[in-house]
Parts: C-alpha cells; structure tokens; sequence
C-alpha cells in the first residue's frame, strides 16, 4: 500500500492505529493503577485512594508530573543517542500492537508470519535499553544497561524455542491461525497450554525476565544500582521507558493467552453452555486480566534473582527443557497426539 | 535420591507457589492502614510529646528555678536564668528556653521536677516554619500548659498510681 494509489486506506489505517494505540496508553495508566493497588493490598495497604475514586487517576496525576518535570542531560552524554534510546524502546513496544489479534479477524495487520514480527520487535527493545545505558555516561546505568543486554539475549532463546513449539503444533506463524488451531470440542483442554504445559512455564518465566520484571528486575535493580539503565533519565524520557515496560508487559499478558490459552476462545467451547461456550473478545480481556494480576502477584512475592542465578535459570534449565520439548511437540504432530483446529 | 527430590522440587516450583499463596492470603486481610489525617492511633497516657509549663489552680507558675530539669537534661536542651521577682521578691526564671532540636523526648526533666512545672504532654503534630521558631520560650510554655491544662491534668491522673 502506498500513500498515493488511495488515501482512504492510509486514513483508514491510520484510525485503526490509534484506535489501538489510544487504549493502549490508557490501559497503561490503568495498569500501573493497579499494580500500585494489588501490591498495597498484598503488602496489607491500601495503595493509591486519593486522586479520582480509589484513586483511579493517579497514574494520571503521574504522568502530568513526569511531563512537566526538567529533563536532565548528564555532563559528556551522547545528546543524540540519550535522547533516541526511550525512542527505541517505546516505538518497538507500540509497533508489536500491530499484529495481535483481539478476536477473529479484529487485527491490525493480519501478518503471515505474525510470531516472527513479534520476535523481531520485542528483541528490538533491548537497544532502546543498552543505548540508554551506553549515552548516559553513568557507571550504574551502564551495568544496568549491560545486565539487561545479557538477560534479554538468553531469554530471548527461550521465548523463541516456546514459539518454535506453538507453532510446531498450529503448523502457522499467524497468530490468528495458532487461536483457531486450539478450537476444539473439549474447550480449555484443546488449548496448547496441556501439550505444551513445561514450555507455556519457559514462556511465561521468560516473558517476565524479558520484560525486566521483578523477580528478574537485575537491569532495574533499585537496591543495588539505583535505577539502572535509566537512572539517569528525568521527566518525559522517563515516561517513555515507563510507558514501553508496561506496554511490554501489558504484551506479554495478551501474547501467552493468545499462543497458550487458546486467545479469545471460550474455556467451555463444545461444553453446550450457552453464551459461555462463545468465543469472543470478552475471553482475551479476561485472559489478558489473569495474566497481568499475576505480574504483580510475581512482583509482591519474590525477591530479586542474583544475577547468577538468572544466568543459569535461563541456560541450564529453561534451555534443556526447551530443546527437550521441541522433540516431543515434534512427536505429538508427527502421531497426530494433539487435535488442531475443529 | 535426595539430590533428585530436591531437584524435581525446585523444578516444580514448589516453594515459588507456596510463596504465591502467602501472599495471595495477605492480599484479602483487612488492611493495617490508618488514615492519619481523620484518624488516629490511640495514645498512651505516659506519650511523651511537647513541653509545657504548668501553674497553680491559683494562677501562680509552679517553677520555682531550681534548674534541676536544665542539669539533668542528657541534650542540654534547657536553658535557665533566674532572679528574685520583682514583686515579691521570691525565686523565679527569668528566662526558660528549651531548644525542640536538641530535645530527645525522654522525659527527664518531668521526672526531676520537684514541683511537677515542667511537663510533657501528648502533642505530636506541631511545626516550625521559620529559622528560632525551634527555641520555646517561658511565656510560649506557660500558653502551652494553660491551654492544655486539663488534659494534662487527667493524664496524670490516670498514671499517678504507677509512679
């Protein structure tokens, strides 16, 4: 599609880009609402309750802080990669929204090869991170920027085996197409998350350690080398990082339901149960829902990992089980184990 | 054999999800929280808080300048001037400053005070907003214990059989 040959398609997607992208930014708010709320609560606290009812407008309290707030250029940083670097990593974050799906045919670009943009994306964010780290001209932000490079690469291998395994299965890097290979009469027990129950916990441990979450928040790590990679970023280039780690994470909470827990499939699909046994967009909402709560149960309950430990997490354990069940998904397709689609 | 328990234990997570669940219980217990502002904690009767200077039902200050209180003060935090009252010629300060940035709070001066003048009372919200508001002075003590005279009083009251 070129600008020229029909202005009606460029506008057209233009509104369907904001159309996600506004939601986006506000559910962002929304979620950092919410952590500070699921944390207070498990913390026996109350959390944010003043700004809005409950305090729903704090996040937006926040964000009118940050950006009214002096951006700071630290002595002999790199001006040009300093500011780049939240661009690198929040426009990954916002581009990845392209080709998820929220209910059949609901997508923004119904790519073929949809699991491949989304490796290409999200391992793009790491740039944003070591660039940040790099052009500070910071001792802390540069370990942290380092850790985070170290991190992202090696659960990267492992987001990517996990894939591998779906997509073995689905026989499709559509993410619409691996929704619809889960169908099935027998409901959540047709989704892959059964098959592929040791990869969906690869999947989902890697998708926190890639989104730089606690418990594998070692680039962050505030009690040990402040803020990491961005220590030194003040005000709106702040926000940016901020925005582009909820987004991620907000991702992840879209993307494991969507490969794992059969997307906006019904739990009850074939279990003749009215409305419930439906597919529809509700089911991703609510999947997505689950999983986001549970970044923040994650958040409330562990301590950091030691950098070591993440290290051999990702090599020594999530990395044999991968290529292990690489094989068996392998031999599941090959004896027809597992029923794809209807 | 113990070495593989203890490797298929840690594979499957079992004490991550048993520290999931301790806090999943914390999530939906009722909340310590207080909301300062429109509420408070209860307070002993023995807090110790700000100072104040009391008087005789009959309006006569109770401080006799003896500066017991300004010796045994660990922080130093009293300072004492006295002279015979012009009146009547009896001894009275002149001047009894307490400094609230070297004062500790502990209570020393309440309990050396043979003619209970200088107290501690209850208060704990109080301010400085400019630079010497810290130094109380005698007539700002005297205010303090005229003001709060009665609650002083009771509170006293209460703990006198423990004293």
């Amino acid at each position: 599609m070129s600008l020229s040959s029909d202005p009606m398609i460029f506008l057209w997607t233009l509104v369907k880009i904001l159309v996600i992208a506004v939601p986006l930014i506000i559910a962002v708010a929304m979620y950092v609402w919410w952590e500070r709320k699921v944390i207070g609560w498990m913390h026996v606290r109350i959390g944010p309750n003043k700004i809005g009812p409950f305090g729903l407008l704090q996040a937006f309290a926040d964000v009118v802080k940050l950006l009214i707030k002096e951006i700071i250029i630290p002595t002999n940083a790199n001006r040009f990669l300093y500011f780049t670097a939240p661009l690198l990593s929040v426009i990954p974050a916002l581009a990845v929204w392209a080709i998820v799906p929220f209910d059949h045919g609901v997508v923004l670009s119904n790519a073929n090869a949809g699991v491949l943009f989304l490796l290409a994306m999200t391992s793009l964010g790491v740039y944003g991170i070591i660039l940040a780290g790099w052009a500070s001209n910071s001792r802390y932000a540069l370990l942290g920027a380092m850790r985070s490079a170290a991190q992202m690469i090696s659960y990267e291998i492992c987001i990517g085996m996990a894939l591998v395994c779906v997509l073995i299965l689905a026989g499709s890097l559509n993410f619409t197409a691996i929704v619809e290979a889960q169908a099935g009469g027998k409901g959540l027990f047709d989704w892959f998350w059964l098959p592929l129950l040791p990869m969906f916990f690869v999947f989902y441990i890697s998708g926190v350690a890639e989104t730089n979450r606690l418990p594998f928040d070692v680039a962050e790590g505030e009690s040990e080398i402040v803020a990491g990679f961005h220590v030194e970023y003040s005000g709106s280039a702040f926000a940016l990082f901020f925005l582009a780690e909820y987004a991620n994470m907000i991702l992840l909470s879209f993307i494991a339901p969507i490969l794992f827990m059969g997307g906006w499939l019904s739990p009850f699909q074939g279990w003749h149960l009215g409305w419930f046994s439906q597919p529809g967009w509700w089911w991703l909402i609510l999947k997505f829902f689950v999983f986001a709560t549970s970044l923040l149960w994650l958040r409330a309950t562990f301590p950091r990992y030691r950098y070591d430990q993440i290290m051999r997490l990702g090599w020594k354990v999530f990395i044999p089980i991968s290529i292990v069940w690489i094989f068996v998904a392998g031999v599941f397709k090959y004896f027809n184990v597992v029923t794809i689609g209807h | 054999m113990k070495r593989i328990v203890g490797y298929l234990k840690s594979l499957l997570l079992l004490e991550l999800a048993s520290g999931l669940w301790l806090t999943l219980k914390y999530m939906f217990k009722p909340k310590y929280t207080m909301y300062f502002p429109m509420e408070t904690i209860p307070r002993s009767v023995r807090f110790r808080g700000l100072h104040a200077l009391r008087r005789y039902p009959n309006g006569e200050e109770r401080c006799i300048a003896c500066k017991l209180c300004e010796a045994v003060c660990p922080a130093l935090a009293i300072t004492i001037d006295s002279a015979p009252r012009a009146s009547d010629g009896q001894r009275r300060t002149t001047r009894y400053d307490i400094d609230l940035f070297k004062c500790i709070y502990c209570g020393f001066c309440e309990e050396s005070c043979p003619v209970d003048s200088i107290v501690l009372t209850d208060i704990l919200e109080y301010h400085m907003e400019r630079r010497g508001e810290n130094i109380i002075t005698k007539p700002q003590l005297l205010a303090m214990g005229d003001r709060f005279e009665q609650s002083i009083a009771a509170n006293r009251a209460v703990d006198a059989a423990y004293r």
